[in-house]
This record gives structure tokens, C-alpha cells and sequence, in this order.
């Protein structure tokens, strides 16, 4: 799978009820994120909170799901 | 297109019911409804089920014959509609569509849900099987945080508030106060509101709607043969069902739900009446978010002018648009697939000037709104007296 690049947070959310298959990772960060092409993409945050309007950079796929930073 | 009516409602109560089994609810709420409208189940020529998860919840498959045959419909079709939470409300809207069209007379249309016999993760899980699988929900969304996400976003454009949302919750269980079926009769202050456990931020506990057992039911029939069956026909003078991208990924503009927009528009245009003609209207409060959403789509208030005309009153009881008299999906409990039919039950009511404590002054025209998932699926039904 490729690298995604970079975008912009459109919405986010931090999630404290998780499903089962997520119960151990709570609480975590989901935004849905505008890529540079103008595609959105739902995506986990890793480290530091995003808020609206935030870069953010693209880090890797865990298990198919895209996980992005903060940028500095 | 012959005109239709509903001739009778039955519901059971919403709540955690650990010794009902699906079918026994289900079997309630049908009998319930034949009863309310003088009519056997020898006279019935069809019967549509609206069910989101009955097979994820309790195993049980080929839903709509298991419960019929139980009330004793046997000869005739009997089938199950799913669209997420707009279950029984699409059910409503084929059953409503086939007697329009002259295929049958006389219809069953029955919504339930039984939901608490799972863990709330796992129920959780089931639930998010309405979203975007391959996305949204791998990535870890359930339907709180999607909701979390329209209000962030609806926050961020049009500057609403934690208050506003928190006021729909404080409203929707004043009035799930007075319902003696509701889930959770328990009145809450703002602060509480404000003060609840967080679920998916902004949202807490506060702002999402029950996860609830219970059941409802419609009997519908053509307008020339109501006066056979009741003395307080309901017409329906308009309905419509429209669809919409299931991932929210995939919408351009999250804070309005497009589905809720089309659907609107020709219901209202079937009915002939607009917006400002709707006196009252059951929505769809699975998060207090969509609340604020559905009365700016319906065409009640400027777009993003839900949350001002929430926290100043204007959809309580006695304000200006009564939302939700019955105590909403908040209250009253959103067992989801019963809640399109619950929310005609409870519009019916109103109609019928039977709503007791809960009843709204100016009830001759009504609107429920059923909405499924995330904005994939909206029915909406406007409801007169005949």
C-alpha cells in the first residue's frame, strides 16, 4: 500500500466506547482527513491530538488501517 | 395512487427486558396494533418487518414469517426490510407504497429490536455494521464517534455549542418523563448533561440515544376502508424514502444529511404542504447532533440555526415546533428497529389527541423522521387527520 501524503483534519473525534475489536486501544483519536488530491480518508491519529484545520502527515498502515501524525 | 390510512398503532414499552425474546415483543406490538384497529389476522394480506440486526443480536434468521407465523398470519407474504435504524420506517414506506398501488388492502407493518442480551461492546460492534466496513469502521468508527465527528464538524462551521447540544437531551427526557412506555423516564439537568461520561468527544453518555429492547406496530389500509375498521383514521399524506453514500468519508458536506433533504422535499411535495406547515415532528435524536441536523434539513430553522432555536425552547413541548414530545430515541429508548414505526405510533397519538400529558396543542399535521446509519437512509412520513 502506498504512502498517503499529507492533508488537512476535516473532523475528529477521540473514542472512549470502543467495538470489541478496539477495546484495548481506548481512548483513541479518529478524524476523517482531506488529503492533498481532495480525497478523504478515515484515519487513526497517532501521538499528539489534531484538531480541525490541523496537518497532518501520513505514518503507516496497521492492519489496512492508515494511521497519521500531527505535523510540527 | 389511492390514498391511505393508518386504522391502528401498538407499542410495546422501550427497556432492558433480559426475559422477552424478540418474537414475544414482536408479537405484542402486532396483536397491540390489530386490536387498536378492530381488524383479525384472517384479514391480512400482508405483513412487512422492520428489523436492523435480529440475526447478529439473537441468532435468529428468517425474521418476518418467524414472527407472523406466531400471531397466526400464515398464506401470506411476510417479509423482513433492513436499512440500519430506518428499518421499520422503510418497511412503513413498501407496505404505504403497495397499498397505495392497489396490491393489497389491508397491511401489518411491524419494527423491533432486541438488543440487550449482548455486551455493550459487542452491541456496539453490531450496530457499527451499518457504517462503511471496508473504512470507516475498520479504522475503528462506531456510530457515536461518527456522530461525534458531524458535530465537531457542525460545531466548527456554525459555531454551536455543548449547551445547545446538551439542551436537546434535557428536553427529550423532560418529555420521556411523561411516557409511560419510555426506556428512561428520568428527568436531567443541563449540568448533568454537560457533566456525563465521555463516549466519542464532544459527545457523553448524555448525548446518545438507549440501547433498548421493544417493538411497534402499524395497520394500514386504503383511506375508503378505514371507517370500517376505526373512528380515528390517520391519513398519510405524504412518505418518501431516499438514499445516500453510507461512509461519511464520502460526503461532501457532513454537518446536513443529504438523504433527509431529498426525502423532505417529496414528501413534502406529495403531501402539498411546506415546512412551516409541519405543526409538530418525531425525529430522529440517535445522538442530540442529529436532532439539531434534522430540524435545520427539514426546513424548520436556517442551516445551522438548530442549536440557538434548540437551547432557547422552541422544540419543546409548549414551544413554537414541539420535537420529540414522545421523549425521542434519547428518552423513550431507540430499539432500532423499531423506531420508524414507534415514531408513526407516536405521531398517530398526537393526531388522535391521545398522547395524555405529552400532548402537543396544534396536532393536525405531523412529520416523523426516520433515518438510517449515518445519512444512507431517510424516510419521511407526514402524517393528517383523515
Amino acid at each position: 500500500m502506498s504512502d498517503l501524503g499529507s492533508g488537512t483534519i476535516y473532523t475528529e473525534t477521540v473514542i472512549y466506547s470502543a467495538p470489541e475489536a478496539y477495546v484495548n486501544d481506548v481512548p483513541y483519536q479518529l478524524a476523517i482527513i482531506e488529503l492533498a488530491t481532495g480525497r478523504r480518508v478515515t484515519a487513526r491519529i497517532d501521538g499528539e491530538r489534531a484538531h480541525i484545520g490541523d496537518q497532518v502527515r501520513f505514518a503507516e498502515f496497521r492492519n489496512s488501517v492508515p494511521f497519521f501524525r500531527k505535523q510540527s | 395512487m389511492r390514498p391511505v390510512a393508518v386504522a391502528g398503532i401498538g407499542k410495546t414499552a422501550f427497556g432492558a427486558f433480559p426475559d422477552r425474546d424478540l418474537r414475544s415483543l414482536a408479537v405484542e406490538a402486532g396483536q397491540k396494533a390489530l386490536e387498536n384497529g378492530h381488524a383479525s389476522t384472517s384479514q391480512l394480506e400482508a405483513f412487512y418487518l422492520g428489523n436492523f440486526a435480529g440475526p447478529s443480536f439473537t441468532g435468529q434468521n428468517h425474521l418476518a414469517p418467524y414472527v407472523a407465523s406466531a400471531m397466526g398470519i400464515t398464506g401470506v407474504p411476510a417479509t423482513r426490510f433492513e436499512a440500519a435504524c430506518a428499518s421499520s420506517g422503510s418497511a412503513f414506506f413498501h407496505a404505504v407504497s403497495a397499498v397505495a398501488a392497489g396490491l393489497y388492502d389491508i397491511v401489518l407493518v411491524v419494527g423491533v429490536e432486541k438488543m440487550t442480551s449482548q455486551p455493550t461492546p459487542k452491541v456496539t460492534e453490531i450496530l457499527a455494521g451499518a457504517g462503511d466496513g471496508c473504512g470507516e469502521v475498520r479504522a475503528g468508527a462506531t456510530f457515536p464517534a461518527l456522530f461525534a465527528m458531524i458535530a465537531r464538524r457542525h460545531m466548527y462551521q456554525y459555531g454551536t455549542t455543548r449547551e445547545q447540544l446538551a439542551a436537546v437531551a434535557v428536553k427529550n427526557h423532560q418529555n420521556g418523563a411523561k411516557n409511560p412506555l419510555a426506556h428512561m423516564r428520568k428527568v436531567i439537568t443541563m449540568e448533568q448533561a454537560l457533566a456525563g461520561k465521555p463516549i466519542a468527544e464532544p459527545l457523553t453518555v448524555y448525548d446518545c440515544s438507549l440501547i433498548s429492547d421493544g417493538a411497534a406496530a402499524v395497520l394500514i389500509m386504503p383511506l375508503e376502508r378505514a371507517a370500517e375498521f376505526t373512528d380515528k383514521p390517520v391519513r398519510v399524506l405524504g412518505i418518501a424514502q431516499t438514499s445516500d453514500n453510507v461512509a461519511l468519508d464520502e460526503k461532501d458536506d457532513i454537518t446536513t444529511f443529504r438523504a433527509v433533504k431529498t426525502s423532505a422535499e417529496k414528501a413534502y411535495k406529495m403531501a402539498g404542504v411546506q415546512a412551516a406547515d409541519i405543526q409538530f415532528a418525531e425525529v430522529h435524536d440517535c445522538f442530540t447532533i442529529a436532532e439539531i441536523i434534522a430540524i435545520e434539513d427539514l426546513g424548520f430553522v436556517p442551516k445551522g440555526q438548530g442549536g440557538p432555536y434548540s437551547l432557547a425552547g422552541g422544540t419543546c413541548l409548549h414551544g413554537e415546533r414541539p420535537v420529540n414530545a414522545s421523549g425521542g430515541l434519547k428518552s423513550k429508548g431507540h430499539p432500532v428497529g423499531a423506531t420508524g414505526t414507534g415514531q408513526i405510533c407516536d405521531v398517530v397519538e398526537q393526531i388522535r389527541g391521545q398522547a395524555g400529558e405529552r400532548q402537543v396543542k396544534r396536532n393536525s399535521l405531523g412529520l416523523a423522521q426516520n433515518l438510517g446509519g449515518s445519512g444512507a437512509t431517510s424516510v419521511i412520513t407526514i402524517l393528517g387527520a383523515a
